[in-house]
Formats: C-alpha cells, sequence, structure tokens
C-alpha cells in the first residue's frame, strides 16, 4: 500500500487539493446568495407554491390536515374553505411554511357522516389547494379495542393464510424432481406477481407524496438497493438454500403483506372501504399460495416446529405492523419506501429461488422452460391475477 | 339520549357551533388605503363651476393604477384600479351637468371608463373610443342622463379579465326635481346635499367578487370588496332615519348575485330611473352582472339590534358576502 503512493503527493498537499475547491465552492454560494445575480430573470411573478394533505383526521373536534409546503419561498396559508364556505382554523405550529415544512391546520367543521366534503387551503397570493374527503368518517384511534380488531384483520389477512400454506408441508416432501420444479416455478410466478403489484402501488401512492420527495425516482432506486444490499448479505454465506432460501422468502413477503395491510387500514382509515368479510376471505385466498413459497425450498431440509412458528411470524406478522400504521399514521411518502423496499426483497428472492430452481436441475435452461416449469411460473401468475380481482375495490 | 358515546356524531360536537363559519383574522385597511364602512358614504361629486349658459360643469380626475389589495384576511389580489380602490371611487352627479372625466392610465395595460348612460359614441370608452395605453390620458365628455343609480367600468378587452380585476364602480344621477313636477318630494329626497335628502342615511354597495387563482370560479365574495367586512364592522343604523341604498352587482363567473335583508322589507327601485317603486315590500332582489337599483327601508318600527343582509345565494354568502345593519335608538 504505502509504497505505491506517489511521493511528489504528500498528504498535506491532497488535503489541500480537496480543501481548495470545496472552500471555492462556498465561496461562490455566498457570493452568489449575496450578489443575487440571477434577480435579473426576476419578472415579478409570483412564487410557485405546493401544498401536499399527507393526512387527514376526523373526529370530534373536527377535521385536522397535516400539510407539507413544497413551493420556492416559505408560503403563508391565508384561509380556509370547507365545502365553499370559510371556516376558522388554527395552524400547528403558526406562520409560514418553509419549503419541505409541515402544519396542521384543525378546523372545527362538523362534517357529516358518511358524506364527502371538499376542504380548500387558501395561500396569501391566492392559490387554492383542495383535498377531497371521499368519505367522512371518523378516523380510527389507537385505543385497545381497535388495535386488537386491527390485528385480527391482519392475523387473517396475513398470518392464516401462511400457517395454510405451510400445512401442506408433510405431504408435499416425498415430490420428486418435476413435482419440486412446478413447485418453485409456481413459487416464482406468485413472487412476479407480487413485483409488479408492489411496484404499480408505490408508483401510485408517491404520486400523491409532495413532490420534493422525487416519488418514482424514490421508489425505483429503493427498490435497487433493497434488492442490491439483501442480495449481499443473502450471498455473504453462500448460496442461501433450503431454510435459509425460505426465510428470506418469508421476508420478501412479509414485506408485501406490510404493505397490504397499509393500503388496508389506509382504506379504512379513510372510509373508501367498507372492508366486509368478503373483502378480507379474498385478502387471505390470494395470499395462500405465499406459505407454498415459503414450505417450497426446504422440502429436503429437516426445519423444526419454530422454524414454522418464525416463518410464520415473519411473512404474517407484519400484515398487522402494516394495518396498525396504516389507520394511524398514513402519509403516502413513508407508504411508498416501505412498499419499495418490499419489491427490492421480492425481486431477490426471485433471484434465489430461480438460481436454486436451475441448481436443481443441474443448470440446463432447457429443463427450466420445460411446461411443467413453464407451466408452473404462470399457473402462479394467473392464480394471483384471478385472486386479486376479489380485492380490488 | 340513551348511550351517546356510542353514536358521537348524532349529536353537535362540542366546541364546534356553526358560528366558526368565518375568516380568520382581520384585513388591514390602512395598507389598502380603503376602509369599506368609510365607503359606504363616500361619494365624489367632483370639481364644479358654473358654464356661461348656466349649467354646472362638473369635472372628475380619474387614475387607472395596478395595486395589490388584501381581499380578506391574508389574501391578497394583484388588482387593476381606478384611484387605487375597488370599486372606483362612487362618482356622484346631478341630472343635466356637463360631465367631464379626466382619465389617466397609469397601469400597465390598457384600459378605458365606459360608462351606462346616454353618451355619443366617440365617449363610449370602448377600442377606438377613449381606450387609452399606459401613460395616455383621455377626456370623456357628456351629459349626465337619465338620472338613476349607474356604474361604470373598464371596457378595455378581454372585458371579462379587466372586470374582475377590479375595473368598476357606481355612477349615480341625482334627478332635478325641477324635471319632475309629478314627484318633486321624491326627486329632491335624493338630491344629495339638499335638505330634503338629509334625513335619509344612503349608503354605497356594490357586489363583488375575486378570482384569486384565476381558474374562472370565485374564492371571495364580498360586499364593497372586504369578505365578511360589515361582519366584523357592522354598519350603524339610525333607526329612526329612514335607508337608501345604492346597490350595484359586478360579480363576474356567476350568472347572477342577490341581495336579502333579514326581518324587514324594502322598496326596489330598478336600474333607479324612476321615481316610483319597479318592486314594493320585497326582502329579496337579484341582479345580473351591470343591473343596479336603488333600496329604500326603514327600522322605525323594530327594536334596536343587529339585522343581517346577505346574498341569497348560500355560497355567496359563506364565502364572504354577508353583512349587519347594528340598528341603534337615535339618542345612542
Amino acid at each position: 500500500m504505502t509504497d505505491r503512493s506517489d511521493p511528489t503527493h504528500p498528504a498535506t498537499f491532497r488535503i489541500l487539493w480537496v480543501a481548495f475547491p470545496l472552500a471555492l465552492m462556498l465561496g461562490a454560494f455566498v457570493w452568489i446568495a449575496s450578489l443575487d445575480p440571477l434577480r435579473g430573470f426576476d419578472n415579478g411573478a409570483p412564487p410557485v407554491e405546493a401544498l401536499t394533505v399527507e393526512r387527514s383526521i376526523l373526529d370530534e373536534t373536527g377535521i385536522s390536515l397535516l400539510v407539507r409546503a413544497g413551493g420556492s419561498e416559505p408560503m403563508t396559508v391565508a384561509q380556509v374553505m370547507v365545502d365553499d364556505a370559510f371556516w376558522t382554523f388554527t395552524q400547528d405550529p403558526p406562520g409560514p411554511v418553509a419549503r419541505g415544512g409541515a402544519v396542521w391546520l384543525r378546523i372545527p367543521y362538523p362534517w357529516v357522516l358518511g358524506e364527502a366534503h371538499l376542504v380548500n387551503v387558501l395561500s396569501s397570493t391566492g392559490a387554492a389547494f383542495e383535498h377531497e374527503i371521499a368519505v367522512a368518517v371518523p378516523t380510527p384511534k389507537a385505543s385497545l379495542g381497535q388495535m386488537r380488531g386491527q390485528a385480527l384483520v391482519g392475523a387473517i389477512v396475513g398470518l392464516l393464510p401462511v400457517v395454510l400454506g405451510l400445512m401442506f408441508f408433510p405431504a408435499l416432501r416425498g415430490l420428486g424432481q418435476s413435482g419440486m420444479n412446478i413447485l418453485l416455478s409456481l413459487t416464482v410466478g406468485l413472487l412476479a406477481f407480487l413485483l409488479v403489484d408492489m411496484i404499480v402501488e408505490a408508483l401510485e401512492l408517491s404520486n400523491e407524496a409532495a413532490a420534493l420527495f422525487q416519488g418514482a425516482a424514490m421508489v425505483w432506486l429503493v427498490a435497487l438497493s433493497s434488492f442490491l444490499l439483501l442480495m449481499a448479505v443473502g450471498r455473504s454465506r453462500g448460496r442461501p438454500e433450503g431454510i435459509a432460501l425460505a426465510y428470506y422468502i418469508a421476508l420478501g413477503i412479509g414485506l408485501h403483506n406490510f404493505g397490504e395491510g397499509l393500503a388496508i387500514g389506509a382504506a379504512f382509515a379513510a372510509g373508501s372501504a367498507g372492508l366486509g368479510t368478503f373483502l378480507v376471505l379474498g385478502f387471505a385466498l390470494h395470499n395462500v399460495t405465499e406459505g407454498l413459497g415459503i414450505a417450497a425450498p426446504m422440502l429436503r431440509s429437516q426445519p423444526t416446529l419454530w422454524t414454522f412458528v418464525l416463518l410464520t411470524l415473519l411473512a404474517g406478522g407484519p400484515a398487522v405492523l402494516g394495518m396498525w400504521s396504516g389507520s394511524l399514521a398514513h402519509a403516502p411518502q413513508w407508504s411508498a419506501l416501505a412498499l419499495a423496499i418490499g419489491a427490492g426483497a421480492i425481486l431477490q428472492v426471485i433471484f434465489e429461488v430461480g438460481a436454486y430452481l436451475m441448481r436443481q436441475n443441474s443448470g440446463r435452461l432447457k429443463s427450466v422452460l420445460a411446461p411443467s416449469v413453464l407451466g408452473g411460473f404462470l399457473a402462479g401468475l394467473a392464480f394471483m391475477y384471478v385472486t386479486a380481482a376479489l380485492i380490488k375495490v | 339520549m340513551a348511550h351517546p358515546e356510542s353514536s358521537p356524531f348524532a349529536a353537535p360536537m362540542p366546541g364546534m357551533a356553526h358560528g366558526n363559519m368565518t375568516m380568520v383574522g382581520l384585513v388591514d385597511h390602512v395598507r389598502n388605503g380603503f376602509d369599506p364602512t368609510h365607503m359606504l358614504t363616500d361619494w365624489d361629486t367632483g370639481q364644479t363651476e358654473l358654464l356661461p349658459d348656466g349649467r354646472t360643469l362638473r369635472t372628475f380626475t380619474v387614475e387607472a393604477i395596478d395595486k395589490e389589495i388584501e381581499i380578506a384576511p391574508g389574501l391578497f389580489f394583484p388588482a387593476w384600479t381606478f384611484n387605487g380602490r375597488v370599486p372606483g371611487p362612487a362618482l356622484r352627479a346631478r341630472e343635466g351637468d356637463r360631465l367631464r372625466i379626466v382619465f389617466r392610465n397609469l397601469g400597465s395595460h390598457p384600459h378605458s371608463m365606459h360608462f351606462h348612460g346616454i353618451h355619443s359614441a366617440r365617449m363610449d370608452g370602448v377600442p377606438g373610443a377613449g381606450l387609452i395605453e399606459p401613460g395616455e390620458e383621455f377626456v370623456y365628455d357628456f351629459d349626465a342622463r337619465p338620472f338613476g343609480c349607474h356604474l361604470y367600468h373598464c371596457h378595455a378587452l378581454p372585458l371579462k379579465r379587466h372586470m374582475h380585476k377590479g375595473m368598476y364602480g357606481l355612477f349615480v344621477i341625482d334627478p332635478d326635481p325641477s324635471r319632475h313636477p309629478e314627484n318633486v318630494e321624491v326627486a329632491a329626497s335624493r338630491v344629495l346635499g339638499s335638505p330634503e335628502n338629509a334625513r335619509w342615511q344612503e349608503m354605497a354597495m356594490v357586489m363583488n367578487a375575486f378570482d384569486t387563482n384565476f381558474d374562472g370560479g370565485n374564492e371571495v365574495y364580498a360586499c364593497n370588496t372586504i369578505g365578511q367586512a360589515y361582519m366584523n364592522v357592522p354598519i350603524p343604523v339610525d333607526k329612526s332615519r329612514p335607508v337608501r341604498i345604492y346597490l350595484l352587482n359586478v360579480t363576474e363567473f356567476d350568472p347572477i348575485n342577490s341581495f336579502h335583508l333579514h326581518a324587514n322589507f324594502f322598496d326596489y327601485y330598478d336600474t333607479g330611473t324612476n321615481l316610483t317603486p319597479t318592486l314594493r315590500t320585497v326582502d329579496v332582489i337579484m341582479q345580473c352582472q351591470a343591473q343596479r337599483g336603488i333600496l329604500e327601508f326603514s327600522f322605525a318600527d323594530h327594536e334596536p339590534g343587529m339585522y343581517m343582509f346577505h346574498a341569497h345565494q348560500s355560497e355567496f354568502t359563506e364565502l364572504g358576502w354577508i353583512g349587519m345593519f347594528d340598528v341603534r335608538d337615535p339618542s345612542a
């Protein structure tokens, strides 16, 4: 190492050449900020203003909105209208809202259960930012009863199908290679569906977030980073197989179920989904293959009962957490972030299950494209697509 | 009432009376340079001189000025104004006067003054006839007729934009009693400054609205520009004296506006060009854009108190066009 360092470039010289450009940059910023050489471009137009509603809470004190400013300058909320009527409000904290800053607007408005309301926030420049409350219902509160009810729904949606899927384990143990191929490719098919579903969902959510979060870029980059990080972790102890691979699948599915829980919880809070029994059962059916997928790579291993418990909690438990955070603390950019991390995790397990499938067949591409494998993959996609029809409202 | 907890939304929510339907804060009238309370009685009668033929020459000076105004607390609108106020000065003349209106355009766009009255084509304030560029001056010259409650507004194009940016005002011509022998008393009571006029409480009211985000729909409705101004500062009314309102509608984008008086009825003189009412004993009238008229009523038989008036389009009311008469005993 030391023998490769250039004697003409001592350490102090290097430091100087790092410090000098940095100092120059700082000086340039100070100069530009103080002299404002760009003022010639000031055409007298009002500042660009943006306001995004991240959360809305309806309760016995009225309507509360968490709004985030994203304009070119700090903006002032001048007045608030609800349903075309000026209404009193308090802002917390008060004063102009800095770019990227968020404040609560609390409006003592007697909203009507089950009806729609339109909130219009007027800035000092007269720009109007509308927020529609499609169906007014009281926002769930963090009460014990509420949490218990949501945990039950989360368990039905997340835990139950994983348990049911894993219970096929003894029956599947005797499968031959072709049976394994079908099962593994079925798993890849269902994971592929989840990947597409999560990316689409994350992009939709990121559209609702403030522009400064750069929704689409955030989703793709976070998904990519999460994929690479999980790949690195997974490969640090060789190629994951058997029970280890099952854990990775459970993690990816768990993150997906967290996203699903978020969506149900948010819909629940927004009152847009009546969350009928039919819908909850639809989710359970839709997710039943997840247990099969987790079981598939460990058919030739010797998992203990504890392994099954942990896998179930890892894959299904996040649905409960998602339900809670979706209904109590939902903001589009954080939900999009969670889904993007999940998408990266799903991509990692698709990669690893695919690699495992190849190894099982001695790396022959031909056998991977055999009708049974391709059929299993397409069957996985088709099953997920058809059962998803039950849960899309 | 058995289990109020089980249905918290069936009953009125505590601390949330509908009295919260109001704007937050107050408008800085000093910064605006005009006060809606003062504007009610702030008539511009111009400069008068006697012409050789015995007639009165009445000269008004009006300037078009770009100005940002606060139309609701904390809410600013980049207005185009006449004399720095919205509505523009309430010009008041006498039937038969010779009128000269010296108009200077200090704004950033071409403007004009188009009077609703009787005049020649050259004086009409439309493109090619008195519409002037920034920095220019024009003198409108015509006789004050017919008597009534009229208006002027900028007629530069696009008209919609020049109207809703704030370029309008009242133009009232008082009747000359000598020309109306059949109704001398009524005519004399309308002449500003006459002994018969002294007992009347006259008010200038212009119903207008502002599209603050320029999407073709109004955000703020008002009487004399400032939303809810007369809710925050009710208009004092001496119950022993009759009230006369010169009312004009210039609201853009909405087809009509209206005036409703609570707990009382009034006589209405549409366009003010007659000395007998067009409608008697009504409590709501409606006006399309540029329609105007005179309302006369009395609180003589009422007990003192706050009497509301507002547009009877609930939406306009709740977006600012609402006010109160603070009716008091003469001694109070």
